[in-house]
């Protein structure tokens, strides 16, 4: 007995080593294993706080441009309604009762990374707001991803530009589907792999979200195509995307609560259980 | 409460306040990050308590990692570096350094540069083999790592000099 205590007095800096490089590799492999399942996330109350307070006073350097971005936003939406109006198209919907499948919150991202493998947003609104994990974010020019965890305050979001992140996307012209990837390299740039060899593309083609999911709705702007490959292993396209968005300079973003969506998961939670 | 806890209480707060304000937000190229914030772990005081730092350098990784949505990579680089920092001192200043009064924030000699390389250069590799955690990676993985050396030893520097005590 008194070698075990002299034994663990002698190593008792290595032993705690042990115990906390234990606990730190825990939660290195548990957040590479499902980034759902991550312990730590920085949509708490502390790190939220102060990025929310660093955000505040940075917001004034840039609030020229975001209110310049507002009002070509604006310009844009008012020409599609006096497109519209011209039209029969609203009558039509209202005779088929078709209610509008997306509600919309408005946030604002407090924290953004694009230098490392797996990138991360912070949003200033959480589940307070409604928000839930697995809901789509975009801004006006397009996609920026997906909700990962929600505090009562704020949210994380799994940038595009993060190597796990996996969105459904097709080419607008011909409705080619394939899944959008990042390879972690250039933040300007996000890759369209597994897209058919049928698929006729041309560079600079739009390429925008397909409507496999619930997440997004379709036909939102992603990016043009860059430059085309073909997979080696796969004989499938690899297509590099030049993405419209800066990601480097995200300001207020939207958030897409489906109203389907309940039913979706309902039905397919149903499904697989038979 | 003696002086020495202070100011490394006040070097921990101050460094992590630097990094998460001012480093994090600055990506040379996209993507190379400098670190600054493991000067806590190299200027800790050579003779303190050695449990003090391991735990000092988990909850400072832990911070990071926190606030970068990054898993437990910074928690295990700065553990890393902490255990492994007696031997980078034997290696840089000599088997007996226990005995010398050693200040690492002071005008920079080549021991006390080949130090910091090395301290930066192990946290810096650890950091990012595990940030990718795939082999496919791997020449980006050690790019990335020398870049981000190079701007961490740089900045470093810098910082040494600018919080250097002028008792002359």
């Amino acid at each position: 007995m008194q070698q075990i205590f002299n034994f663990i007095f002698k190593n008792s800096n290595r032993i705690l080593f042990l115990l906390l490089l234990g606990i730190s590799l825990f939660l290195t492999v548990q957040s590479h294993s499902y980034h759902k399942s991550r312990v730590i996330s920085s949509a708490n109350f502390l790190s939220g706080g102060v990025y929310e307070k660093i955000n505040n006073v940075s917001e004034y350097l840039s609030l020229k441009t975001q209110n310049e971005a507002l009002a070509i936003e604006n310009a844009r939406l008012k020409s599609l309604l006096f497109k519209t109006k011209d039209s029969s198209a609203i009558k039509r919907f209202q005779n088929l009762k078709v209610t509008l499948p997306d509600d919309v919150v408005v946030s604002k991202v407090i924290r953004n990374s694009f230098n490392v493998h797996e990138n991360f947003l912070t949003l200033n609104s959480g589940s307070d707001a409604g928000l839930e994990p697995d809901m789509g974010v975009i801004n006006n020019l397009g996609i920026v991803g997906i909700i990962d965890k929600t505090s009562k305050n704020f949210a994380t979001v799994v940038s595009i530009l993060n190597v796990k992140s996996q969105i459904n996307a097709k080419i607008k012209k011909s409705n080619h589907f394939g899944s959008l990837i990042w390879n972690g390299r250039s933040t300007g740039f996000v890759q369209l792999i597994d897209v058919p060899r049928l698929a006729a593309i041309r560079k600079g083609d739009t390429i925008v979200t397909g409507g496999q999911s619930v997440i997004f709705p379709e036909n939102i702007n992603i990016g043009t195509v860059d430059k085309v490959e073909i997979d080696n292993k796969t004989h499938y396209y690899t297509i590099n995307v030049k993405l419209f968005n800066d990601m480097t300079n995200l300001g207020h973003v939207y958030v897409i609560k489906s109203k389907n969506r309940t039913e979706f998961n309902n039905l397919e939670k149903t499904t697989k259980h038979e | 409460m003696n002086s020495t806890l202070l100011v490394n209480i006040s070097r921990f707060i101050l460094l992590l306040a630097v990094q998460i304000i001012f480093f994090n937000n600055m990506g040379f190229l996209g993507f190379i990050m400098p670190l600054p914030y493991i000067l806590f772990i190299i200027l800790y005081p050579v003779n303190g308590n050695k449990s003090g730092l391991l735990i000092a350098s988990f909850l400072l990784g832990l911070m990071m990692d926190v606030f970068s949505n990054s898993g437990g990579i910074h928690t295990t680089a700065c553990l890393v570096l902490a255990f492994v920092r007696p031997s980078i001192f034997k290696f840089s200043f000599g088997v007996s350094y226990e005995y010398q009064t050693i200040k690492l924030n002071d005008v920079l000699t080549p021991e006390r540069f080949s130090f910091i390389l090395i301290s930066v250069v192990i946290h810096h590799f650890t950091l990012f083999i595990l940030e990718a955690f795939q082999i496919s990676f791997f020449l980006d993985i050690l790019l990335r790592a020398f870049l981000s050396t190079i701007f961490t030893v740089i900045s470093c520097i810098i910082i040494i000099y600018l919080i250097k005590p002028n008792k002359r």
